[in-house]
């Protein structure tokens, strides 16, 4: 089990400030992310749901436990071997989708690749295959700006693709957008979880949280409740969310 | 009286609240208004010390002096009876033309070697009588006048050769004592060959076959005004020699032109510190727009007219620019005798200027102007943004380079992210080169001046010779003046820097924390910052260099020079400028693009 995890933390923690002031974000977290799994986690605002998915992606630093990310502890990773690192394990949906406004949506899809070292040409490949797949190749040369937010969520999840990371860490996917385009980035994510894409999301949204294989609750910072969800989108939890028929 | 209060209070707390730039703004509108002052008031502190010389000595409208026909192949100068008593004739006629009322001379004068303490000068020694003449009656400024066996030098001579009265000299290999050393408005201080007075008899057994004795006749006239007319009208060929006039306004010319140049160079320092001054508000007043935005939508929603939010945004500018005018007129005013006292020639010390009301109304009108017009259009903007939209998105979309960005895709990932985020404000980048253009023109035109110098020194023979040593006071106050300029240009460039990175920096403190959660590492990130400074940066280097040649050739042709002087330094001079402007810059942006690097990604992404 160990060897096969993509994600892999035991006591991890992270906590700010200190003696009365102290907060416990994320408090001695045990976590086993298997490939092809499809992981969510749920809780009330302010409980680390985002912060552990920071810590997870390396984009935090723990202050205690340890992390292994791909099969290389990454607690102690220096930055730039843990952007490295990122460019090939780590695909990233935020709730504001941080595309880049001036970029168009193809620029923004391929923008991880050129990072990654890939050549321009291969890399506008790939942003327009992502493109394709996700329905928004018409949409390939517009900017931000004249997309809707389902849009831009679906540009995001498609720049979070286009390294083929072993896993995509997704904060509130769903979390800015309207019901229409919930279900949008909701087809999208359970057409990823059915491709065998390892994911790690964090929701407030049950219908999103109803698509994945595992559901981890959260409160203060800590693991309090862990429900295996045998069917995901093609069982009676995916007919709830109203992702068929 | 309310709105008053308010707008002071708000543009108070404000100017409070920003300290460091406001110090900055201070600085920048300070040295221009300095420099412009120092160049307005030269004209009052450079011509009085020679107006009070030509009093003092009862200076001479016209010069009129012979010179002898050319010399023979033996080296021997034609100089017959006849030809001496034509010169005297001709001197004596010009005593009586109409308009000339009174006349000094002629003076006998021969053109011996000087030689003190192991150095040669080729000097015109003058025959004086004991008594003082009624015109040109050199002013003592140490010894006595002339006695036999003695000599008085003029005392920009006299500096450059380090002599003083009771040193042993020759004159044509004959021993001689220096009695004195005087000052004269008859011969400029940078004329070649030297003054210096002897006896009458002295002067006569100092002429030889190869430099025979000539003639200097000193001139009233009843309109001075008219003596350049004078002189052109009465200059004429004698025999196989000639009889040249001077008059008095060449002379002025000549002595007033060290303070002539180095105004000119000081009113466009003053000037190119001006345009630098715009960038540098332009750049801290853009850099504080988001904040300011923002404030103005705070002050729109509360009930603030837009003119209201405007009048705060410019308030607080106009009076940092006033409190800047102030101070640099009083800096000019103090620093004007510093850097231009009378010549050695001239009589009199360094005062400083009056302030007239014309100065201060002009430079406290550049000051404000500078503040102003970098202050309006960002004011104007704010005043007509939508309160809403101030309020949840202050800051103004980035522009998009589409052509750039494409380009950018084929580099490698620093420069793939320079160019993007150069791309993404190309008006602060405009800025950016803007001012290190100012700035490396400045220094190339002060290697431009100073290898100019030392050519045309060679070219006369080395700094060594008479030519150099009286050329130094020139040389040395314009050297010093262009280096000063330099230095203030260049300090001033490079905080301009490291603000217009701090303002890149947090401009994209979110395309940057969104790179580096997609996989550039805090070295790409640090470098691509810098680099979106490097860019203009390198366009600056490259403009700079010919900006500087204009600009030195503009000022010689300002002060009457003659441009083709002008000698462009060796190519690795030019190299080294544009290579040391991008060294400066990568240096003095890496600190703030490295902390800009490191900013946490997850709490600047959770931000927005």
């Amino acid at each position: 089990m160990e060897n096969t995890a993509v994600l892999r933390a035991r006591a991890l923690s992270r906590k700010y400030g200190q003696d009365a002031a102290l907060v416990r974000a994320v408090d001695e977290v045990d976590l086993d992310v298997t490939p092809g799994e499809s992981v969510a986690i749920v809780g009330p605002s302010g409980c680390g749901k985002s912060t552990l998915l920071h810590l997870l992606g390396g984009l935090e630093r723990p202050t205690g436990g340890e992390l292994w990310l791909a099969g290389q502890r990454i607690d102690q990773m220096g930055e730039s071997a843990l952007a490295r690192l990122r460019r090939h394990a780590v695909g990233f949906v935020f709730q504001a989708f941080h595309l880049v406004d001036e970029l168009t949506a193809a620029e923004n899809v391929e923008l991880p690749a050129l990072l990654a070292g890939a050549s321009p040409r291969a890399a506008r490949r790939r942003a327009a295959e992502l493109l394709e797949q996700i329905g928004l190749a018409d949409r390939a040369r517009h900017l931000p700006s004249a997309l809707s937010g389902g849009q831009r969520q679906r540009v995001a999840i498609a720049r979070a693709l286009v390294g083929e990371p072993l896993v995509v860490l997704a904060d509130e996917p769903t979390g800015n957008l309207d019901s229409g385009a919930t279900i949008e980035v909701l087809r999208l994510f359970d057409g990823l979880r059915e491709a065998g894409q390892t994911l790690v999301t964090v929701t407030h949204d049950s219908r999103i949280a109803a698509t994945a294989d595992r559901l981890i609750s959260m409160r203060d910072g800590a693991f309090v409740d862990e429900t295996r969800l045998t069917g995901g989108s093609t069982g009676s939890l995916g007919a709830l969310a109203g992702l068929e028929g | 009286m309310g709105r008053v209060l308010l707008v002071y209070r708000l543009a108070a707390r404000d100017l409070r609240r920003h300290a460091a730039q406001s110090v900055l703004l201070l600085l920048v509108i300070t040295a221009t208004s300095a420099t412009l002052t120092l160049g307005l008031a030269m004209h009052t502190v450079t011509t009085s010390p020679w107006n009070r010389t030509f009093a003092a000595t009862d200076g001479p409208d016209i010069v009129a002096q012979s010179f002898p026909p050319p010399p023979r192949p033996d080296g021997s100068v034609p100089q017959s009876a006849t030809q001496k008593t034509n010169i005297l004739n001709a001197m004596a006629a010009l005593t009586h033309t109409p308009g000339v009322t009174e006349s000094s001379g002629p003076f006998p004068t021969a053109s011996p070697v000087l030689r003190v303490h192991g150095t040669t000068a080729p000097v015109m020694a003058e025959g004086r009588d004991p008594a003082r003449a009624g015109i040109d009656t050199p002013e003592l400024t140490a010894g006595t006048w002339v006695r036999p066996g003695g000599v008085v030098l003029q005392r920009s001579l006299a500096d450059a050769l380090g002599a003083g009265p009771g040193d042993r000299v020759t004159l044509g290999g004959r021993p001689f004592l220096v009695d004195g050393v005087a000052v004269t408005a008859a011969q400029g201080e940078l004329w070649v060959p030297g003054l210096v007075w002897v006896t009458r008899a002295a002067a006569v057994s100092l002429a030889t076959r190869a430099h025979p004795l000539s003639y200097v006749l000193n001139l009233r006239l009843a309109d001075p005004a008219s003596a350049p007319a004078f002189a052109d009208t009465h200059s004429r060929a004698i025999g196989t020699g000639a009889l040249g006039l001077t008059p008095w306004q060449q002379v002025q010319s000549s002595d007033t032109r060290v303070a002539t140049v180095v105004q000119i160079v000081l009113l466009m320092g003053s000037w190119l510190l001006g345009l630098l001054a715009l960038a540098s508000v332009a750049v801290l007043v853009g850099g504080r727009m988001a904040d300011q935005t923002r404030r103005v939508g705070l002050l729109k929603a509360v009930g603030g007219t837009p003119g209201l939010a405007a009048g705060v945004l410019l308030a607080e500018h106009l009076a940092l620019a006033l409190v800047a005018a102030a101070l640099g007129l009083a800096v000019g005013w103090l620093a004007a005798p510093l850097l231009t006292g009378p010549g050695n020639a001239l009589l009199g010390t360094a005062s400083s200027p009056s302030l007239t009301v014309s100065t201060v109304l002009l430079v406290a009108a550049v000051a404000v102007a500078v503040a102003g017009i970098a202050t309006l259009v960002p004011a104007i903007r704010a005043a007509r943004a939508s309160t809403i939209r101030a309020l949840n998105n202050p800051a103004r979309p980035p522009r998009r380079r589409g052509t750039l960005i494409a380009i950018s895709t084929r580099l490698p990932v620093p420069l793939l992210l320079g160019l993007r985020l150069a791309a993404r404000r190309p008006r602060r980048a405009i800025l950016t080169a803007a001012t290190l253009v100012i700035s490396v023109a400045t220094v190339t035109a002060a290697l431009i001046t100073r290898y100019s110098f030392e050519v045309q020194n060679q070219q006369q023979g080395g700094t060594g010779s008479l030519p150099g040593l009286l050329n130094r006071p020139l040389q040395g106050q314009v050297n010093q003046v262009v280096l000063v300029l330099g230095m203030i240009m260049v300090a001033l460039a490079a905080i301009n820097a490291i603000f217009i990175t701090q303002a890149t920096v947090l401009d994209a403190r979110r395309p940057s924390a969104l790179a580096r959660a997609l996989g550039a590492t805090p070295r790409q990130v640090s470098a691509g910052l810098s680099t979106a400074q490097l860019l203009p940066a390198l366009v600056a280097g490259l403009a700079g260099l010919p900006v500087g040649m204009v600009l030195v050739k503009l000022a010689v042709g300002l002060g009457g020079g003659n441009a083709s002087g002008v000698t462009t330094p060796p190519v690795w001079w030019l190299i080294a400028v544009v290579a040391g402007t991008l060294v400066a810059v990568a240096g003095l942006t890496a600190i703030p693009a490295r902390l800009g690097a490191r900013l946490p990604a997850a709490t600047v992404l959770a931000a927005e």
